[in-house]
């Protein structure tokens, strides 16, 4: 069965009824035998424990360190005291404070605005590419193909190369007839992180939002033809609000991707450049001084960020990730239908 | 037409990837100018796409001297910028060496504990399935920094630093995740009757799972495989924060640590031979893979 009926989760046409009238019943039974719980466990440990390791460890950890600071901290040769003193919320207190507080606040506007920036414009754009797809017939497999390259080039390569087509002597001045330094300090530089990061994720969002499209069966199209629905009509009625769910999905994937940026302007520009330094590059660079408290500190703050996005976006504007929605209506569904009933008898 | 309407409509379709064909009501004049309209468009999205990867590859074929010029085909043809990466200054043979550990090591331990984890979620009854689902994929949310923090720290207490499980157990942090929910999809898809009438001839569950369901769900670990594979890649947080030494760096850590001779003028011929280097492996399985890539992509919808 073709993925794209999964992105939306909507069972394949034919297994609908059948599958959901039975598969509730099936989990509601106490028909559930304990070896199969058993087996679960067994085969689930694994990848569970793991996960403890690499996920569920390190936040702990990071809470835990973003109490405590080195003695002599910002000295030169700090980082050899043996003690830690533990100093309470002392390192969250001076997020809001200081001259630390300033680098904190800014990576954390900057962050912000390469990730509203960035994922609108790769949004729009996805959209256009994946409406352009959506009509195309011929070459469709070349141009398939094509749009995954900005996808599968890695960041890291991706920042080099604007890098090096930012040059002050490079294509881009060249093409544009400007003498504009992007990979200095500075508005420019800000302007040549986006066009790189939109450029390699711009074509994931067409590529996602054109499979919700092509779903979208064309009798509709011709329905809403025959009603004298012009091309922006059918859009604004039609094609958006059925891609929304994957557009949902596809928009929240990026988001939580732009929040933690990193390779792109540590490559693109460097670290430690004021007016491109993520939340990420911040933390990175205080844990390379072994200033573990403070690095600790961002990281915590950056996952919590991160957390508040995705909970935003699960809770409120229902962006279906695990496709667990769709049946937790079906089964509210089924509730209320039960209530109705059990009303109606009494 | 309610939205619900077309809902149910969208959700009844006569076959799930059929391409809209063009309608026939529009008269053929319409068409032309339609499909020319349509070439252009796309003409733009390939050169959008394409351009700056192109720009790579004839910037890495380049001379030294003439790096700066801007015809479209390198003048004179040179590949000197490929000798300089590989001739040994530079590590970089044993950088694509570590990669490919790194990722191959990565993507069979997710592959490994994925396939499980999916087969666990997917086929068996048992309490607080989509609570470890959405664990699972919410650790795919988690920034790579608030992993490599405190790690490094504990990985540097062990004496893990510049070693391969420093890179490859970090990793397994987002691999793990992209692996257990595209299987997971992927076998959510698979008709369970198969597996039903084999047990009720006789087989165990595991023999099902091994004789049948595996051998289906081939084409979803292939899938699966290359997504993890090109994210491991490609990775680069962790392999710059837990690794110093130049011997056990990945690729994509050492081609941004590329400097020249002199600080002034940084070698850019040789960094985009290099970034050619690092990102063909990945085109060219683009290239063979690519129905599948964007299966796994859009059915994951992940990362």
């Amino acid at each position: 069965m073709s993925t794209d009926t999964n992105l939306l989760h909507q069972a394949p046409p034919g297994h609908l009824p059948g599958k959901q009238g039975s598969a509730p019943k099936a989990s509601a039974n106490p028909g559930r035998t304990p070896g199969e719980g058993r087996m679960a466990a067994l085969l689930l440990s694994p990848t569970l424990l793991v996960l403890a390791l690499v996920i569920a460890y390190p936040l702990i950890s990071a809470i835990h360190q973003s109490l405590y600071r080195a003695e002599s901290g910002l000295d030169a040769d700090g980082f050899v005291t043996e003690g830690e003193a533990f100093v309470g919320l002392a390192n969250y207190l001076d997020l809001f404070a200081g001259e630390s507080g300033q680098r904190f606040l800014n990576a954390f506007g900057n962050t912000t605005f390469f990730t509203v920036t960035t994922v609108l414009l790769e949004t729009v754009l996805g959209l256009a590419l994946a409406l352009a797809m959506n009509r195309a017939f011929k070459g469709r497999s070349f141009l398939r193909a094509s749009i995954l390259v900005p996808w599968a080039v890695p960041t890291a390569v991706s920042g080099l190369l604007w890098r090096w087509i930012f040059q002050s002597d490079g294509i881009a001045n060249t093409l544009l007839g400007s003498e504009i330094l992007w990979t200095a300090e500075g508005t420019a530089s800000k302007v040549a992180v986006i066009v790189a990061e939109v450029w390699k994720t711009a074509p994931f969002i067409g590529l996602l939002v054109l499979a919700g499209m092509q779903i979208i069966p064309e009798e509709v199209y011709e329905a809403a033809k025959i009603d004298g629905a012009g091309w922006w009509r059918q859009l604004g009625s039609i094609t958006l609000p059925l891609v929304k769910p994957t557009l949902l999905v596809a928009v929240l994937f990026r988001m939580l991707d732009a929040l933690r940026m990193f390779d792109l302007p540590f490559v693109l520009i460097g670290p430690g450049k004021e007016s491109v330094e993520t939340l990420s590059m911040l933390a990175w660079d205080e844990s390379n001084q072994l200033r573990y408290g403070s690095a600790s500190a961002f990281a915590v703050v950056l996952f919590l960020y991160v957390a508040a996005v995705a909970i935003v976006f699960v809770k409120v504007l229902g962006a279906d990730v695990t496709g667990a929605r769709q049946l937790g209506a079906k089964r509210r569904e089924r509730k209320a239908h039960r209530i109705q009933k059990a009303e109606a008898t009494r | 037409m309610t939205i619900s309407d077309l809902r149910g409509l969208a959700a009844n379709p006569a076959s799930g990837t059929g391409n809209p064909s063009s309608s026939p009501l529009n008269p053929k004049q319409k068409r032309t100018w339609r499909s020319y309209s349509v070439y252009v468009g796309l003409a733009l999205i390939i050169a959008y796409c394409l351009a700056p990867f192109y720009w790579m590859i004839v910037s890495s074929l380049r001379r030294t001297a003439d790096i700066f010029d801007n015809t479209l085909l390198p003048a004179p043809f040179s590949l000197e910028n490929y000798a300089k990466v590989f001739d040994g200054s530079t590590m970089f043979g044993q950088a694509l060496l570590n990669s490919l550990i790194v990722a191959g090591v990565t993507t069979v331990a997710a592959l490994i504990l994925g396939i499980f984890a999916a087969y666990a979620i997917s086929r068996l009854n048992f309490r607080f399935k989509s609570v470890i689902l959405g664990v699972i994929i919410a650790t795919s949310m988690f920034p790579g920094i608030s992993v490599v923090v405190p790690l490094l720290r504990f990985f540097t207490d062990l004496g893990w630093i510049n070693t391969y499980q420093a890179m490859i157990i970090p990793n397994l942090s987002f691999a793990i995740p992209l692996a257990v929910w595209n299987l997971t999809t992927f076998m959510k898809q698979l008709p369970f009757d198969l597996e039903e009438a084999a047990m009720i001839d006789g087989c165990t569950k595991w023999q099902a799972f091994r004789k049948l369901l595996l051998p289906l769900a081939a084409p979803g670990v292939f899938t699966t495989a290359i997504l993890t594979f090109i994210h491991s890649w490609n990775e680069f947080i962790i392999a710059l924060s837990m690794i110093n030494d130049p011997k056990i760096q990945t690729a994509t850590v050492a081609i941004s640590k590329f400097t020249g001779a002199t600080e002034f003028q940084a070698p850019f011929g040789e960094q985009m031979a290099a970034g050619v280097i690092v990102t063909v492996p990945l085109v060219i399985m683009v290239l063979v893979f690519q129905r599948r890539i964007v299966e796994g992509l859009t059915a994951g919808a992940g990362k």
